[in-house]
């Protein structure tokens, strides 16, 4: 098994374990937790193909991780700021009891 | 498969598991920020040291803190009786199985083949700078947009509403 | 000869690794080149301990502790006798390892920026290609140790104190990491031996210190004062004022880790000071070239105990910030100005050297911070929408 595959596997493994989070969980905020940890397993990816494939002078792989940390960083701003202003209409964080749209 | 390689998958899968299954919230957010500095561990030993350094300083300094914070002013770090795992569906887990054996299968099937034996690229910051301002700089304006509204966004989503009716009080 | 002085802690290294065999030479260099700077900055944080309280004491008009030694300069060891032998409370409700972690984290994280800074010629422990963003990215990681000790005493005043420390935190990071740029983009480099040895040369008797620009001599006050404000010094001590939420997020602690937080919190503060001699005062560069004979880690010492005088001076002068003066002096004038100050370096570097590229870029600095400061006094420019409706 080549180190590549090593580190394909262990992002395949952590992209299952943030997609277990977010399906599972009942948290609003746990489950943005879970999105953030899929897009990090994204980058590991595009960082292992980077490192071990044909053509590192290109960048692509260190720049694309770069724009996707910051794209995450700013999703995660922005949808931690709705959950707030969500708390603050219903009073909880609960998805299963933010289930209508009155109110 | 390096001993250093183990050692980091280690910390960043116990990590994120804990950070996905932890009942107390805060701990899920410490533990997190865990995976995180594994992760970015990991991108340092495969020579992206930009891009490592950069993964503590967003994540772990702002976006865990940020988590935590909300957690604080949600209220939910008071674990209240309906957080108990009454309604548990075993479809979530199932599914994330069922995904990362095909990914795996995909992994194992497809990189197999060939050896890839290349050395250690070069990615130094001044190479990440210098294609940042040439090849990429029209990403790099967007990037710049986007985080600006999201800056204003963020800000007025979270702005407290109430203030409005205090003025409309007094007419 | 005074080239030897001036190395001879290198040569010493070099000494010792000789008698090393071939297969531990790695992990032995680390060893010999970490166990110097563990050694010294917890000897500097005892002696400027003592110095603190004999300064703000005679600022204030009374002599500090005397009773310790010789003019109290034993009260260091006092200090530390005491904070070992005293009982370590923990609240029952207390989140135990949480609240055993962060103390552990917050000196970690202190300890650790420490690998990059350049102490004297040929003295840095880790020559990062990107040392700089080393450095702000694990001084970024105390504001997570902050919470954990907030967050896990259980404590209403804890909290509190937390959540303040860390939007004051977070706040001035912005403008200490942009006040820093100005240094970067005139060195060329993220490497912070690079930027010293840019700084190290002389025009005549005249040092090349970044401090002697006006970009310079701007982002040099912005750094310090976000790097006051980083450590939670006077006036930015809000998050621990010591006459209102009694010790802020560290009121649940005691004895041992107790001492460990305040180790942290002057470690952090003599490694923002460190870099802010690295970025702007010329590190270890003597400031006239007759003087480079005295040797090099003797004037980033010297610069360093100038640095920490100079903290010391101002807790004892200013009154506390409150916080919402606070949060609207990081976001209302020291962001927007430290942006400006990049583009009067900017312009600093494509203008042929002489006269006029000192005044317009003054001119730019200065007009900018006049103009933000009059803004600043004004009342509030956004109100909240309110509707009238016809009555």
């Amino acid at each position: 098994m080549s180190p590549l595959s090593g580190y394909l596997l262990l992002s395949a493994f952590l992209f299952s374990i943030g997609l277990a989070g977010a399906l599972t969980r009942r948290n609003a905020i746990l489950v943005l937790i879970g999105i953030e940890l899929m897009l990090n397993a994204a980058n590991l990816n595009f960082i292992a193909f980077w490192r071990y494939g044909p053509h590192p002078e290109a960048l692509t792989g260190v720049m694309f991780a770069i724009f996707s940390i910051s794209v995450a960083a700013a999703e995660a701003a922005v949808g931690l700021s709705i959950i707030l202003a969500v708390y603050r209409h219903s009073r909880t964080t609960n998805l299963d009891q933010l289930n209508s749209m009155k109110g | 498969m390096t001993i250093s390689f183990l050692l980091l998958a280690a910390i960043t899968i116990i990590g994120t598991a804990a950070a996905m299954s932890l009942k107390n919230l805060v701990h899920c957010v410490l533990a997190l920020s865990l995976g995180l500095v594994g992760l970015a561990a990991l991108y340092m030993q495969l020579g992206a040291q930009f891009v490592g350094f950069t993964q503590i300083l967003v994540y772990v300094g702002a976006v865990a803190i940020l988590a935590a914070f909300v957690i604080m002013m949600t209220r939910s770090a008071n674990p209240t009786l309906t957080n108990a795992a009454s309604s548990f569906r075993a479809s979530g887990p199932l599914i994330a199985v069922l995904v990362f054996a095909v990914l795996a299968w995909a992994t194992i099937s497809g990189t197999s083949a060939q050896p890839i034996l290349t050395a250690a690229p070069e990615g130094s910051v001044g190479q990440i700078g210098t294609a940042l301002m040439h090849r990429f700089v029209l990403p790099l304006e967007v990037i710049g947009l986007l985080l600006t509204a999201a800056l204003i966004g963020a800000g007025i989503l979270a702005m407290d509403e109430h203030r409005g009716t205090q003025h409309r009080g007094k007419q | 000869m005074f080239e030897t002085i001036d190395q001879i802690f290198v040569l010493i290294k070099h000494w010792l690794l000789g008698y090393v065999p071939g297969a531990l030479q790695p992990i032995s260099s680390a060893i010999l080149s970490v166990v110097p700077v563990i050694i010294a900055f917890p000897l500097l944080f005892a002696i400027t301990t003592v110095l603190e309280r004999k300064g703000l004491g005679r600022m204030q008009n009374r002599y500090g502790p005397n009773r310790t030694g010789w003019f109290g300069i034993l009260q260091p060891m006092a200090d530390g006798i005491k904070s070992l032998t005293k009982e370590d409370i923990v609240p029952r409700t207390a989140d135990q390892l949480v609240h055993f972690l962060a103390p552990v984290v917050m000196v970690i994280a202190s300890f650790l920026v420490y690998a990059v800074l350049p102490i004297g010629r040929n003295m840095v422990i880790a020559d990062l290609n990107a040392g700089v963003l080393f450095f702000f990215a694990i001084g970024s990681m105390v504001e997570l140790s902050v919470f954990m000790a907030g967050w896990s005493s259980h404590s209403k005043y804890s909290l509190l104190g937390a959540m303040r420390a860390i939007a004051q935190m977070i706040s001035y990071e912005m403008p200490l990491v942009l006040s820093s740029v100005v240094a970067i983009m005139a060195a060329g480099s993220l490497s912070t031996v690079t930027i010293v040895n840019m700084q190290a040369g002389y025009t005549g008797i005249w040092p090349h210190w970044y401090v002697f620009t006006p970009w310079g001599i701007t982002g040099f006050v912005i750094f310090m004062i976000a790097a006051t404000a980083e450590s939670n010094r006077c006036p930015f001590d809000m998050p621990e004022g010591e006459s209102e939420i009694i010790a802020g997020y560290f009121i649940e602690y005691s004895g041992f880790k107790f001492a460990l937080f305040f180790l942290a919190e002057y470690l952090g503060m003599f490694a923002t000071s460190a870099m802010a001699i690295t970025f702007f005062l010329g590190g270890w560069a003597a400031p006239f070239s007759f003087l480079t004979w005295i040797p090099s880690y003797v004037w980033f010492f010297g610069k360093l105990l100038t640095l920490i005088c100079a903290f010391i001076w101002v807790r004892g002068t200013l009154p506390r910030l409150r916080m919402d003066q606070l949060m609207n002096f990081a976001w209302k004038f020291m962001l927007p100005l430290s942006l400006i100050n990049i583009v009067g370096a900017g312009i600093w570097h494509f203008m042929p050297a002489g006269f006029t590229r000192w005044t317009v870029v003054s001119l730019l600095v200065v007009l900018s911070c006049v103009l933000l400061s009059r803004g600043l006094r004004r009342n509030k420019w956004f109100h909240v929408r309110t509707y009238r409706f016809a009555s």
